[in-house]
């Protein structure tokens, strides 16, 4: 069966006024219909790039390699230029959503003009219809008095509830690919198990397939079936989200783990991944953990090592040199 | 001598509220009748949703917010200051005794400032030291304390990653050798790789410059992991108080319970047992009678509805206090 979304060998760089930089750098990935792709890692590892780059959002500086492939519903995107093909990836066959409601609502707009103005781009309905289809959609996601939510802006609402209008707009047009960046970043504990709640529900409703944004391992136990685990612009270990979390290999998700405050283990003491991240400026040839690894050896060879993912258990990748880790020269 | 830093007696701050010229006058219940100690040496930690008045009281036990009733006493080794009724004087005193630490100094201080002129600037405002060469001392005596390159004071700190910002946030609130510190959120932006280095400084600081913090947080889970006692708030009040092992592991409160059963488990096979609360925290403008958190409370009694319930707090362990109406 092919994949709903099949992202192949991608590389995105930008043009910078310091010169070249490397955001993403040959990633393959793979989301089916129902099911939930989580991406993990810190600040500045790519994970909003790659998700942009499925909807061509990035800006004019972008480039991306020439055998990079994002195919969705058998088709390349990459290739997309004309209005009518973008328009299937911005709204139509796929939605997304942030960490911040504010950036999906234009703030002049009443929220249902919004909706609705959308429906019509997206669907062969007319204003009546849409203005239903929007109207049952803040229902679903559990927004009270939805008539008068329809006729308010955004600001005017609380932040749980912006959060649930913002979902309702983006799930309004039935995309069959829901692109989730930091969704429950900014919300309190309570409020986020709320949304995550919401997200699964109508996931399994609509049989969607979902790309979940977060730094968040908590998070991503939690709703993801897929993790992949980005450091750098690099994928280092993917899987199913069971297997990464309970039998890392890779020593950055290990020591993302570790450095995990449990709860539940108050004795443990608290572990730090030494160092900070590089700059993408100054991005490391060869492993590009290596300038943070406890494994690596300076006279080593893992400057030299390409990276590359290797199938350690059936459907667990890790990058290659995570395999040597311990074991460098 | 006591052996409580600070305490926290009957504090309530409100703030006035006009939606616009013509319409009446309302108050903002933002901290409601709270008492605390905090002892010596302890790391006290403060939680709840955000709008719950963790900043708020934050700010008053500074002296940077009005204290509407109530007082907050600082024992100091050799006197104690009423925050409610300081002159100028006292309060020049109390300014460099008692410190907070920025979330991001860059946000809040001018770009075009050196590392050095950051960590600097309180010693120069609060006119601590005497020379530039004394300035200078003092500056890379804290920098190295928090782990900073010297080669870095010259720079700016947007050069920084986050986790260096706040090094540099740290030592300018400790540059004037303060007593206590106030951390609002001070982890709450930074990668866990990261979070977790800035958590061992502050430990390590603790015990090597005798200090004792205030660590507000929405997170649990390093609330748990660094403090030593934590109070749970909800829209003004807390609701729940104790040694933080004890509070973690024997919640009696249902908003401690909710808040603990909402902290999404690393382990995928233990998926949501959230007690999923209902709707968001009420405004501060019109909160409930009686129990505060009986609009969204999981399993009220049946006296609870009625909103005639006095807040207030028993102790239940030793040190472990819990909000009357929950015990009962
Ligand atoms: N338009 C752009 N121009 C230049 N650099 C960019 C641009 N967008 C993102 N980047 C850089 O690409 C890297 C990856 O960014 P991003 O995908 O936003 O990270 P994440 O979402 O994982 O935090 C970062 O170093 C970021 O600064
Ligand atoms: N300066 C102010 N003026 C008016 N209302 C305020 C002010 N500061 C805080 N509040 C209100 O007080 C309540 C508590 O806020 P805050 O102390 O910031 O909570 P927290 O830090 O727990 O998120 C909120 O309802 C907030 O809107
Ligand atoms: S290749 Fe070496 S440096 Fe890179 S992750 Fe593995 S052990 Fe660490
Ligand atoms: S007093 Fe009643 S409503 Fe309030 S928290 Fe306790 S049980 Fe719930
Ligand atoms: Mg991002
Ligand atoms: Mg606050």
């Amino acid at each position: 069966m092919s994949h709903l979304l099949e992202v192949k060998n991608l590389d995105v760089k930008f043009d910078t006024d310091e010169g070249r930089i490397t955001a993403v750098e040959n990633i393959s990935l793979s989301v089916d219909q129902g099911e939930v792709l989580g991406i993990v890692g810190e600040s500045g590892s790519g994970k909003s790039v790659t998700a942009k780059s499925i909807m061509q959002l990035n800006p004019g500086n972008t480039s991306y390699n020439e055998d990079a492939e994002i195919i969705l519903d058998n088709e390349n995107v990459l290739k997309f230029t004309s209005k009518q093909d973008l328009k299937k990836i911005r709204g139509g066959k796929v939605s997304m959503i942030f960490q911040e409601p504010m950036a999906s609502f234009a703030p002049a707009i009443k929220i249902g003009a919004q909706m609705v103005e959308q429906l019509l781009i997206h669907k062969n309905i007319n204003k009546d219809e849409a203005k239903s289809i929007s109207i049952n959609m803040l229902k679903r996601v559990g927004i009270a008095d939805a008539e008068k939510r329809f006729n308010q802006y955004a600001f005017e609402l609380s932040g749980g509830m912006r959060q649930r209008a913002m979902i309702a707009m983006a799930l309004s047009t039935m995309p069959k690919l829901l692109l989730a960046d930091e969704p429950t970043t900014a919300l309190d504990v309570t409020i986020q198990a709320q949304v995550i709640n919401l997200i699964k529900d109508i996931i399994k409703e609509y049989q969607m397939g979902v790309i979940f944004i977060t730094h968040d391992l908590g998070v991503i136990a939690q709703v993801a079936d897929h993790v992949a685990v980005m450091y750098l612009g690099s994928v280092v270990e993917k899987g199913p989200v069971n297997e990464i979390l309970k039998n890392p290999k890779h020593p950055y998700t290990k020591g993302l783990l570790e450095a995990l405050p449990d709860i539940n283990n108050l004795d443990e003491p608290l572990k730090p991944i030494p160092g900070n991240i590089p700059s993408p400026l100054d991005r490391p040839t060869g492993c590009v953990f290596r300038t943070r690894c406890p494994h690596h050896n300076p006279e080593g060879k893992d400057g030299k090592i390409e990276m590359k993912l290797i199938e350690v258990e059936s459907g667990h990748w890790v990058d290659q040199c995570g395999m040597m880790c311990g074991q460098h020269e | 001598m006591s052996e409580n830093l600070i305490s926290v007696n009957n504090v309530s701050v409100n703030f006035d509220y006009q939606e616009n010229f013509i319409s009446k006058k309302q108050k903002i219940h933002a901290v409601n009748n709270i008492n605390i100690q905090i002892k010596k040496g302890s790391f006290f930690g403060l939680v709840g949703e955000s709008g719950s008045g963790k900043t708020t009281l934050g700010r008053a036990i500074l002296g940077a917010n009005k204290i509407s009733s109530g007082n907050v006493i600082f024992h100091d080794d050799d006197r104690n200051y009423d925050l409610t009724n300081m002159n100028k004087q006292d309060l020049k005193e109390y300014r460099k005794k008692a410190q907070l630490i920025f979330q991001d100094p860059y946000a809040a201080l001018s770009p075009r400032m050196t590392v050095r002129d950051i960590i600097a600037e309180p010693l120069e405002v609060m006119k601590i030291t005497n020379s530039r060469q004394e300035t200078d001392e003092k500056v890379r005596d804290i920098a190295a304390k928090c782990r900073l390159n010297i080669e870095h004071l010259r720079r700016f700190p947007h050069a920084f990653s986050g986790g260096q910002r706040q090094r540099i946030s740290i030592a300018r609130a400790l540059v004037s050798n303060p007593k206590f510190i106030v951390a609002d959120e001070s982890v709450a932006a930074l990668d866990v790789s990261i979070q977790a280095d800035i958590l061992n400084l502050l430990k390590q600081l603790q015990s090597e410059l005798n200090l004792t913090y205030l660590f507000i947080s929405h997170d649990l889970s390093v609330v748990a992991h660094v403090c030593d006692v934590v109070a749970v708030m909800y829209l003004g009040h807390i609701v729940e108080m104790g040694p933080s092992r004890e509070l973690f592991k024997n919640p009696k409160h249902s908003y401690t319970k909710a808040l603990l059963s909402s902290i999404p488990s690393i382990d995928p096979e233990k998926r949501s047992e959230a007690i999923e609360l209902k709707g968001e925290i009420p405004s501060a403008l019109n909160p409930p009678s009686g129990c505060a958190f009986r609009t969204r409370c999981p399993n009220p009694g049946v006296d609870c509805k009625g909103g005639d319930i006095k807040m207030g707090l028993t102790e239940v362990e030793p040190g472990h206090w819990v909000d009357d109406c929950c015990v009962i």
